[in-house]
């Protein structure tokens, strides 16, 4: 049995949620990497240093620069045959590309899974985290992204893969990258953080939002944000935790002003460590928290700000 | 040009979901069911566009039991004109949703179809894409905006580190997130006027379509428990908490 995952890389290397999507292939079998795109030089050394990988295949085209859906899941189909299992880490993009490459091959995907039971059993978060189902798959091949929370990612080095380069045949030309706007920030990604921090209505607005920002800096943390938050307007949406966002495990999580609807909690309720801030005693995020301070977040937060510049 | 938009009926997002006790599911006798919000964004899309004048027609479509009549009745009181509901005790999933969709295209040929990213239920984030594929159309995932303009759709989609935008050749598949809009409650003289649209009922194998699913469940737990800590009393207890206790800073 040989596994496919697909990888996502950027300027520092293979992104952390594909080495998360590796380590789980590597259950499975022998594991092969792809990296498609444009100047894949760096990408294809970078992804032929992960441990478990014994060869990557190459798939240099403009029209995979982004990988865009229509042609990478065109790609996936082409290079199939012969792979048992094929792979992504549930993120946009293994989100955007893994169906759409399914269904062309008549499989029905195993989104999200959590856990690797065998071969062709595996285990997924249904209704938001509050049922995990085991599930057992049918199809000869079977589709799969993995959430990354859930799989110590691979190390960045230690393996030594063969690389070989792929014909890219014809591609669908049915839709065009145009552009991207993408949130600068200084912070680490909030899926690979150690330490999360994450405001939620109680913030009350958007330049509240940096009260967290000397917490952050001080601790390394990224930001996240809840629903609420977000649908409040105060954040952009990559900050959302929760079901309809990012699923984080830090081993650190803050969650200040935020109440603990289900929504949430099944993004962060993985987390090693969680800390809740909220004035309402009540608020049912204290029931997971390992510590929790009932207290105006408009005080404690500069309080903690100072007490971590402080030591 | 006609739109679709498949609407799922699922477990009400404000209901707080139990394990059945013997492991085989979710409890979902007595439990209210409504509309997935995801879908509910789409059918406001759908009625914005024809507001704009760049739709005519909305056609809802539900598949499983009876009813889902109710969840189109819903989409028909928010806007949409009529409806398709495939009746299935089947246990669907994405793959067979997406044939049986893809035959209601073919019939109906719409310019195109939004619905939402993902069902609140099983959470796969599958069906659009996948129907885009066995159509062969483009797709738009998890859109917050988009405009049609001659034969071409762009969209602006939320993705992990922010937005993408892409411009799409029509027809062409777009599953809503969030951001898209905010949906309208229906008013009661048009949710009286829903009740005089019509549902057309259909079976899968009016589509030659094979509902059986590939993913068995063997099992559903319960996620492993968290226990509720301990209240700490300021922020220096908290701090050195994190640092001493749980050596976590």
């Amino acid at each position: 049995m040989t596994a496919l995952v697909l990888l996502e890389f950027d300027d520092s290397g293979i992104k952390q949620p594909s080495r998360s999507a590796v380590a789980a292939a590597t259950a499975l079998g022998e594991v092969h990497a792809l990296v498609a795109g444009v100047d894949l030089g760096a990408a294809s050394a970078a992804a032929a240093k992960l441990p478990g990988v014994s060869k990557v295949l190459v798939a240099e085209s403009a029209a995979l620069d982004h990988l865009m859906a229509e042609q990478t899941a065109a790609l996936l189909v082409a290079l199939a045959q012969g792979y048992s299992h094929i792979l992504a880490a549930t993120t946009a993009v293994g989100k955007n590309v893994l169906p759409r490459a399914a269904a062309l091959l008549d499989v029905q995907p195993i989104s999200d899974i959590s856990a690797v039971v065998d071969a062709d059993t595996f285990v997924r978060p249904i209704y938001a985290g509050n049922g995990m189902a085991t599930v057992k798959s049918s199809d000869a091949l079977k589709i799969i992204t993995v959430r990354a929370a859930s799989f110590d990612p691979v190390a960045v080095d230690g393996g030594s893969a063969s690389i070989e380069a792929v014909s890219v045949g014809d591609l669908p030309g049915l839709s065009k990258f145009v552009s991207a706007e993408l949130s600068k920030s200084e912070r680490p990604e909030l899926t690979a953080a150690r330490i999360v921090i994450s405001g939620g209505r109680g913030m009350q607005n958007g330049d509240n939002f940096s009260l967290l920002d000397p917490i952050a800096d001080k601790l390394g943390a990224a930001v996240g944000a809840s629903r609420a938050a977000v649908d409040a307007g105060f954040v952009p949406n990559e900050f959302q935790v929760g079901q309809t966002g990012k699923i984080v495990a830090p081993e650190l999580y803050i969650a200040v002003g935020i109440s603990g609807a289900i929504q949430h909690l099944a993004g962060m309720k993985d987390s090693k460590v969680i800390v809740a801030i909220n004035k309402d005693e009540e608020a049912p995020i204290f029931q997971i928290a390992d510590y929790g301070l009932v207290a105006d977040l408009f005080v404690a937060l500069p309080e903690l700000a100072a007490e971590l510049e402080r030591s | 040009m006609k739109i679709l938009v498949p609407v799922k009926r699922v477990v009400d997002y404000n209901v707080k979901v139990r394990v059945k006790t013997d492991g085989s599911g979710i409890e979902t006798a007595g439990v209210k069911m409504s509309m997935n919000p995801f879908d509910e964004i789409a059918v406001e899309e759908a009625v914005r566009l024809k507001e704009k004048g760049v739709v005519t027609e909305i056609v809802a479509i539900s598949m499983g039991v009876a009813q889902c009549a109710e969840t189109i009745r819903t989409a028909l009181a928010m806007g949409a004109d009529r409806g398709i509901l495939v009746e299935t005790d089947a246990d669907l999933q994405p793959l067979a949703v997406a044939k049986l969709l893809k035959a209601i295209a073919d019939e109906e040929k719409p310019g195109m179809i939004i619905l939402g990213k993902q069902a609140i239920d099983d959470d796969m984030s599958a069906t659009g894409q996948m129907l885009a594929a066995l159509l062969g159309w483009s797709q738009g995932t998890f859109a917050s905006k988009l405009s049609v303009e001659g034969e071409t759709l762009t969209v602006t989609r939320e993705v992990d580190g922010g937005l993408e935008t892409v411009a799409l050749k029509l027809p062409s598949i777009v599953t809503t997130d969030l951001r898209l809009n905010e949906p309208r409650y229906a008013s009661l003289p048009n949710i009286m006027k829903a009740r005089k649209k019509t549902i057309d009922n259909k079976k899968p194998a009016d589509y030659g379509v094979d509902p059986a699913p590939r993913l068995t469940t063997i099992r559903v737990d319960e996620p492993p428990k968290r226990k509720a800590g301990v209240k700490v009393a300021s922020v220096a207890e908290l701090v050195s908490k994190l640092r001493n206790e749980a050596k976590v800073i």
